[in-house]
């Protein structure tokens, strides 16, 4: 087990091993998540039914809820590639941080302005500054500052170093995000699904949004493989393999 | 594993865990100020001075609710279960303001110790279900069922 891990670690190190192997993954990427995007979004918005307390407006849960889930999951994964590269120096690491930075930024936003949205009418009002929305936002403040340290240095090396930093020191977000509702009085509610008991919502509801979590997951999958797969070409552009890949594509196209 | 690979990890998990501590300590010792809301019970035992706007949250009381003869005026009771204080606010309402249901009321506390509010919001809980869910669930609560699981079908 510790010897394949190994294995696939070096492997992973490699940016053609990579592009080859994500290469046969993206149409079945693609596929999953615009199926699992349709069916999710069809049957949450459509034909689940309304809640007994807040009517329509509670069918926002099905983009908020998974957009939410994500950008921590993003941070996390983005934090973790960045003590990779720190220790290990491993480049593969420093990129894959690098291009999930802006796409953890924006589930973030998405989570905050769905959530902005219905809380207009649930609440009553857009935002509050209660512990839950304000570790958010630092969330979505972290990924910016992650994104600008990247940019802000003279050379790459010292822009991903410093960023890998900035993303682990603000890994101490995650939890209080997670626990706001919990440890202390909130106007957001706690959490409907949670891993060691049964979820607080109907079946007929719930149903849809595991369907939306799942999607979303792939959809991230595919987008974070599709920027790494950009960063990949472009930093090995002037390798032979880049060089005959892109010659190959250009006979088939002409 | 390499020496200075094992230095480079050791630095980084004490980073994250001396990070870790002193932002738990601080929450910790600043835990009062993050509660968006006072509790009744905290206001009923004067931990709250008057004059000043806080937040205070709680149950909606059964029956408390009583509406001037005009204009928006209404005045009403919350309770955390043990202790309650009476409300006045003067404006309209939100949608899911009801008698049961947790609300989160902004003002100042006057002498008479009613909360002088000049915004209420309506606090949701994590339940989700469709009406007739709930209609199911409030008959087998009036057949006086103990299992109100079963009859929710979940």
């Amino acid at each position: 087990m510790w010897q394949w891990l190994k294995t696939l670690y070096h492997r992973l190190g490699s940016p053609k091993w990579f592009y080859d192997l994500t290469s046969r993954w993206i149409p079945w990427l693609i596929g999953f998540s615009v199926l699992g995007g349709v069916v999710g979004l069809v049957w949450g918005l459509a034909f689940a039914p309304a809640d007994y307390q807040q009517g329509n407006s509670f069918r926002i849960i099905y983009i908020h809820v998974p957009a939410a889930l994500i950008s921590q999951s993003a941070y996390i994964m983005m934090a973790i590639a960045g003590a990779v590269f720190m220790i290990w120096r491993m480049k593969m690491a420093a990129w894959v941080a690098r291009v999930i930075a802006p796409i953890g930024a924006s589930f973030c936003l998405i989570a905050l302005l769905t959530g902005a949205i219905w809380g207009q009418p649930t609440w009553g009002t857009w935002w509050v500054w209660d512990a839950r929305l304000t570790s958010m936002l630092l969330l979505l403040f972290l990924f910016f500052g992650v994104m600008a340290l990247q940019q802000a240095m003279e050379t790459d090396e010292a822009g991903h170093k410093a960023s890998a930093i900035l993303a682990l020191v603000g890994l101490v977000n995650i939890p209080i995000i997670k626990y706001s509702v919990e440890w202390w009085n909130t106007l957001h509610q706690p959490a409907t699904l949670k891993l060691t008991e049964k979820p607080s919502m109907h079946p007929d509801m719930l149903y849809p949004l595991l369907i939306m979590i799942v999607t979303t997951y792939v959809f991230f999958a595919l987008l974070v493989i599709l920027r790494t797969r950009n960063e990949i070409l472009w930093h090995e552009r002037k390798r032979t393999w880049v060089k005959q890949l892109l010659e190959k594509r250009w006979n088939s196209a002409a | 594993m390499h020496p200075q690979r094992k230095k480079r990890l050791t630095l980084i998990l004490f980073l994250v865990v001396g990070v870790g501590s002193a932002v738990g300590l601080l929450m910790y010792s600043l835990s009062q100020n993050i509660n968006l809301f006072q509790t009744p019970t905290q206001i009923a035992n004067g931990e709250v001075p008057i004059g000043r706007t806080i937040r205070a949250g709680g149950l909606v009381v059964d029956g408390s609710v009583v509406r001037a003869e005009e204009g928006l005026g209404v005045t009403f009771k919350v309770t955390d279960g043990v202790a309650s204080v009476p409300i006045f606010y003067d404006g309209i309402l939100p949608d899911l303001f009801r008698e049961g249901q947790g609300i989160v009321a902004l003002g100042q506390l006057d002498e008479a110790g009613v909360l002088q509010a000049s915004e209420v919001l309506a606090k949701h809980d994590e339940n989700y279900m469709p009406p007739e869910v709930q209609e199911a669930l409030e008959k087998a609560h009036q057949a006086g069922k103990a299992n109100l699981e079963a009859a929710a079908g979940y």
